[in-house]
């Protein structure tokens, strides 16, 4: 049993705006949120490597490839970071691949649709990265630590992702007819799976007063998901491309876009594994961790018998 | 043939190489044995573009007919790179990367080396860059020799064979011809003997550090200084070329 004083104090810290660190008491319930969040994110960004990874061997100039080798590289290292802040809450990257692998621990929906042309990259980097971003930006106001720092060092790369991904697709939008036409493609299939990225809507998830007030979570999923589509729809706009909802309209009143009807049949399909390539990534990252193993188990091996060797 | 167009020839050598092996190791992207792993292999696939494009840039220009670095990567056929063999060699298992790699870090250690002090200033300055970030690919394949060699009994049967597929593509290495003549005497490119006496020295301590065996296979291939390659290198220009050559002409 908790004790009833501890988490006043904990609570009470929280409300004071000073951080939880990895030795501070905290309750159990609130361990296991970060846990799950944390992991969540953390292998979002290593399972994110393979959509984009497919494109890198057919990037389309040195520079794009340059560009994506880069960020790929920065997802990779998202992902360490994000396990080692993980791991400061008693739990190691070996149990949390492993829940990975066995489909106990999500990941991120969007990453269960394939990039299917060149344009895919530069959806990616402008909507998808763009969406984590106003989840990420709200995340890094959060209580623990070491998540909240994460979140802050991870926010400033990936607004290079979100710029480059945006500059492709306007070099695109300008570009010949079948450019142009490959680019609003792109729009057109991952505008509403990176709506659906930023979670159910607040009527199908309520957020628990508790994970607001232990700042787990800052904001609803509706309210990030209207920042998301406030900012993007003139972004589009500028460049010439349309968004696939005919329903999308500014209302002068609110200040706000109002969107179409949201498909979430597929996004919980998504979830629950029927995404067109949940299969396939799972399998990716299964078969690169087998393939590994004797590798790791080597450098295991190295290491042992330099310790002997030295003692 | 003129020194405008031997150095064309010295340039596509080294930028292709870099930029084939760059594009090999790209290939890891999400499939390494370890995230940390994951990281290394791509930013070393990242430093090898970032040179090539700046060698190939520097042989378009040598070379003044107006192409880009982009019409050079992506608009040349099979028998037009002059990558060597071994760096056009698939992947394979981890072990396969790590020898294909380690051979080469050590051949292109002592050849930038030797390029830092080209009479082409431009040559001797992306030389001086290079050689700092070869200098961190070295020493990541080094340890991963003695890893695998002095790991376990599979990784250490792995690495041997590895090292024995892949031998007969280092004699390739210090091929000369007459470019590398004329460029030699002016004082331009490296004289392979000297890098062939290096690279010895240091491959033989390392392996032995690793307690593999130097491989005593005799065959040797050779080819890509006039465009002949290995039947993996259609493929692999298939593929990097094909979002570029479906657009002639488009800007990305």
């Amino acid at each position: 049993m908790e004790d009833q004083k501890q988490i006043e104090a904990f609570e009470a810290k929280i409300a004071s705006g000073v951080k939880i660190e990895p030795k501070d008491w905290m309750p159990e319930a609130y361990r296991k949120q970060l846990i799950r969040m944390m992991s969540q994110h953390a292998h979002s960004e290593i399972v994110g490597m393979l959509p984009e990874g497919n494109w890198i061997t057919r990037a389309p100039s040195l520079r794009r490839k340059a560009i994506l080798l880069a960020k790929v590289q920065d997802e990779a290292g998202h992902g360490l970071y994000l396990y080692s802040a993980t791991e400061t809450l008693g739990i190691d990257r070996t149990e949390l691949l492993e829940q990975l692998h066995t489909g106990k621990a999500k990941y991120s929906s969007i990453f269960n649709y394939p990039t299917l042309t060149w344009a895919d990259i530069g959806a990616i980097g402008w909507l998808v990265d763009g969406a984590a971003i106003m989840n990420q930006t709200a995340l890094a106001r959060g209580s623990y630590g070491p998540y909240s720092r994460a979140m802050v060092r991870i926010c400033k790369e990936e607004s290079f992702h979100n710029r480059q991904g945006y500059e492709i697709m306007m070099h695109l939008a300008q570009g010949t007819p079948e450019q142009k036409a490959m680019a609003q493609d792109a729009l057109n299939r991952w505008w509403w799976p990176a709506i659906m990225m930023l979670g159910p809507s607040d009527d199908q998830s309520p957020n628990s007063d508790q994970l607001m007030r232990w700042k787990v979570k800052m904001e609803s999923n509706d309210a990030i998901r209207q920042r998301f589509i406030d900012r993007t729809v003139p972004q589009a706009d500028f460049i010439g491309l349309s968004l696939p909802d005919k329903d999308l309209k500014f209302d002068e009143t609110t200040g706000h876009y109002t969107h179409g009807p949201i498909n979430w049949d597929e996004f919980f399909e998504v979830i629950k594994g029927n995404g067109p390539c949940n299969a396939k990534r799972l399998k990716a990252r299964s078969d690169a961790d087998k393939k590994g193993r004797w590798v790791r188990d080597a450098a295991l091996a190295y290491a042992e018998k330099k310790k002997l060797k030295a003692a | 043939m003129n020194l405008q167009e031997a150095k064309f020839q010295y340039l596509l050598r080294l930028g292709d190489s870099n930029l084939i092996i760059g594009h090999r190791l790209s290939e890891w992207c999400g499939a390494g044995p370890i995230l940390e792993e994951d990281i290394a292999l791509i930013n070393i696939a990242l430093d090898f573009v970032g040179n090539a494009t700046a060698l190939l840039t520097y042989a378009a220009e040598v070379e003044g007919k107006g192409r880009t670095e982009d019409d050079l990567a992506f608009l040349r056929g099979e028998r037009e790179f002059r990558n060597l063999l071994m760096t056009e060699q698939p992947n394979g298992d981890y072990a396969a990367t790590i020898a294909r790699q380690f051979l080469y870090d050590v051949y292109t250690f002592y050849l930038y080396e030797a390029l830092k002090s080209s009479k082409d200033e431009t040559i001797a300055a992306l030389a001086v860059k290079s050689h700092k970030e070869i200098t961190y690919h070295l020493r990541h394949t080094t340890e991963w020799m003695y890893r695998l060699g002095n790991g376990t009994e599979e990784s250490h049967e792995r690495m041997q064979t590895a090292l024995n597929d892949l031998w007969m593509f280092t004699n390739e290495f210090f091929d000369m011809d007459e470019v590398d003549a004329l460029l030699i005497k002016e004082g331009v490119a490296a004289d392979l003997e000297k890098i062939r006496t290096q690279w010895e020295t240091r491959v033989k301590e390392v392996i032995a550090e690793a307690t593999l065996q130097i491989p005593t296979t005799n065959f040797k291939q050779k080819g890509s200084r006039e465009g002949k390659h290995s039947e993996h290198l259609g493929f692999l220009l298939a593929e990097m070329q094909s979002v570029h050559r479906s657009f002639p002409g488009a800007q990305w």
